[in-house]
């Protein structure tokens, strides 16, 4: 990872000490073992602080809303196709941009690695794929393929799909059989063991909106649970007010979300809320051959309409 | 200065005695985080947990509380108007709280029992509360509690002070509500007070040693609040924020909350929720106006609150108690340590 973290700076620090844009974001390195920050560079200097590593889970493109002037930004697979949508939804647009693209490998999953690992980990450092981790007591070894995300478990584009430069070499893309498991095993369930399975999910929700704010498709200027006339929902911790918002949350992220995986990766309850947004992920698939943010060139298949369309229901 | 001893064999006796007269909560193991709950029957504190994700406020300042309620049946006699609603304030017990959590529900109480204005729900809730801490024996490399006027072993606001010493917990009784629940617990037999002491400070000493962080906030006080409002860092510190809660729900010193009226059916119920400073929706006025529209507004907010504002209206030190559940949470890795030394160190040039 150390070479991508070179070539990060240097792609941009050379872009800004060229002019070629106003400000890259990237990431810097945490105050804490496992962590990142997402930052911005405005002079070459702060561009050589920009990092690189198994903990850049959250999506950059979430930082591009309304930004104005040139943009550097460094993007994985997933920030690509966030930034493909952001471009398709007018809120971006591509001339502003010069994407630096991540071939990645995975993001991990930190709540996996903590509760697997005795102690508390005080350092962590990564050399291919192997992660070590320091506790008081021991140093150990892991692999990380062992640790990943569950969203980069089942991703078929690591690499960016749009960029102006590539900080290495494509990587192989992972073939998965069957990539919506977690999904069918939930489909599966009767009403009853469907309904608890999804009460059980959301019982610690905090209503804290991280998972809301961490999405880079949640850009509304007021957000529905934030609107006051009319009030759409409860504020409070009353369970059909919390379930309206994360069903919502989900239906508004339909045939839009790439499954980057930062709601899940900010939520500080642990909330699995992908089983939400997968689900549709999955059918946006199965009925439109539809994956969110591959291509400029089409429309996502919710804010779009053919005459032609084969269905009768629609015309 | 009392000291019990408490085998550990006969804890959960104890506790299940003390439910007679108490209502419990404690820290849980929840899937794969600990909370603080109401501890049901057949429900103990997890009493090795290292952190946990929500403080104790919640039992004092529940998240959403039922303020007033009322009819809007018309054929009842007092339709429409709203009372306060029949809560239970029997005695009720915290088990397992942190030291720095104690020592938050103090700053709280700052501000909901004041000379001025008692908020009732708070008050009422506080006083039937008994706190029982347990120390921290190996503090987390997120606690920074020694460095708030607290520490791990820190004792301000509770009324036990529990000391984990392998086959048995000491417990410091420090107020006469503490002795009324090791009373009701059956928890009666007294240390040897003098080498007990001597075992408790041991751990303390070793564990206040354990703590590394640096964080100074010695030189605020002195620094004018327009110098460090209009400080230049403020964007660059707020660039990765997102704008969600966490910092502020998992706080154990964040008291804000908002006022909302529901209605169901004929009946009409006012609740209180915590808010937090970090959503638009804070500070946006009916006109539409919101004085903290921007993202680095409501950031520099909440530190020059917690760091700042509180700091010269209390005198009673920065309204932090160094639990580092928002530095551990924060999705961006904002570290409130960095912002509090960079606030400290900052000098206005000229």
């Amino acid at each position: 990872m150390d070479s991508y973290t070179k070539k990060i700076r240097e792609l941009a620090s050379n872009l800004l000490k060229d002019n070629k844009v106003d400000m890259v974001i990237g990431f810097n390195q945490g105050t804490i073992p496992m962590a990142t920050s997402p930052q911005v560079a405005r002079t070459p200097e702060q561009a050589l602080e920009f990092v690189w590593n198994s903990n850049c889970s959250i999506n950059l493109a979430n930082y591009l809303s309304n930004q104005k002037g040139k943009i550097g930004i460094v993007a994985k697979g997933c920030d690509s196709r966030n930034i493909v949508t952001h471009i398709i939804e007018n809120k971006i647009s591509r001339e502003q941009l010069h994407i630096i693209g991540v071939p990645c490998t995975g993001m991990l999953d930190k709540v996996k690695i903590s509760s697997s690992i005795d102690g508390e980990i005080l350092s962590y450092s990564e050399e291919g794929d192997t992660i070590t981790l320091k506790t008081k007591s021991s140093e150990q070894n892991i692999v990380k393929n062992d640790f990943l995300a569950s969203n980069c478990e089942t991703c078929t584009h690591r690499n960016p799909v749009i960029y102006d430069d590539l900080v290495a070499d494509l990587v192989t893309e992972q073939k998965i059989d069957d990539p919506f498991k977690d999904v069918r095993k939930i489909e599966e369930m009767d009403s009853d063991a469907k309904w608890n399975h999804f009460e059980n999910l959301l019982e610690n929700c905090i209503r804290c909106y991280a998972c809301r704010n961490a999405c880079p498709l949640c850009y509304c200027p007021t957000c529905f649970v934030d609107e006051s006339d009319p009030q759409w929902v409860g504020k409070g911790q009353n369970n059909i007010d919390v379930r309206t918002f994360h069903f919502l949350r989900a239906y508004h992220c339909a045939g839009r979300c790439t499954d980057c995986g930062a709601c899940e990766q900010a939520c500080p309850m642990d909330i699995k809320v992908r089983d939400f947004t997968r689900k549709l992920n999955k059918d946006a698939l199965e009925i439109y051959g539809w994956e969110a943010g591959l291509t400029l060139e089409q429309r996502p298949p919710l804010d779009t309409f053919n005459p032609e369309d084969p269905d009768e229901f629609i015309k | 200065m009392k000291v019990i001893k408490i085998d550990k064999n006969s804890w959960t006796k104890g506790i299940d005695k003390s439910r007679e007269a108490y209502k419990l909560f404690g820290p849980v193991k929840d899937k794969t985080i600990v909370i603080f709950k109401e501890l049901e029957q057949g429900m103990f504190p997890e009493m090795e947990y290292t952190d946990s994700v929500l403080s104790a406020k919640s039992v004092i300042f529940p998240q959403t509380e039922k303020i007033l309620g009322g009819s809007l049946d018309e054929s009842i006699e007092d339709h429409h108007i709203l009372k306060r609603p029949d809560t239970n304030y029997s005695p009720r017990a915290v088990l397992g709280i942190r030291p720095y959590d104690a020592k938050a529900i103090q700053l709280v109480k700052l501000n909901f029992d004041t000379e001025d204005y008692r908020d009732p729900y708070w008050c009422d809730a506080y006083e039937a509360t008994t706190f029982i801490g347990l120390a921290i024996n190996e503090p987390s490399a997120f606690d920074f509690s020694t460095l708030t006027d607290t520490g791990p072993f820190g004792e301000e606001g509770l009324d036990i002070l529990l000391v984990d010493c392998k086959e048995e917990y000491l417990a410091k009784v420090l107020t006469d509500k503490g002795e009324t629940f090791l009373k009701a617990s059956g928890f009666e037999e007294s240390a040897n007070t003098k080498p007990s002491l001597k075992t408790i400070k041991a751990l303390q000493s070793k564990a206040e040693k354990a703590i590394t962080s640096k964080i100074d906030s010695s030189k605020i006080k002195d620094k004018t609040i327009l110098e460090l409002y209009e400080a230049p860092f403020w964007d660059d510190l707020a660039f990765s924020c997102i704008n969600c809660g966490t910092c502020t729900y998992v706080c154990p010193t964040c008291w804000c909350f908002d006022i909302q009226d529901e209605t169901r059916g004929k009946t009409c119920s006012r609740f209180r929720n915590w808010d937090t400073c970090m959503d638009p929706l804070f500070t946006m006025h009916g006109s539409g106006h919101n004085p903290r529209g921007e993202k680095t507004q409501r950031v520099r907010q909440r530190f020059m609150h917690k760091l700042k504002y509180f700091l010269d209206k209390y005198d009673k030190g920065i309204m932090c108690v160094g639990c580092g559940r928002c530095v551990k949470h924060c999705p961006v890795n904002i570290d409130i340590r960095e912002v509090c030394n960079t606030m400290n160190s900052y000098e206005k040039q000229e």
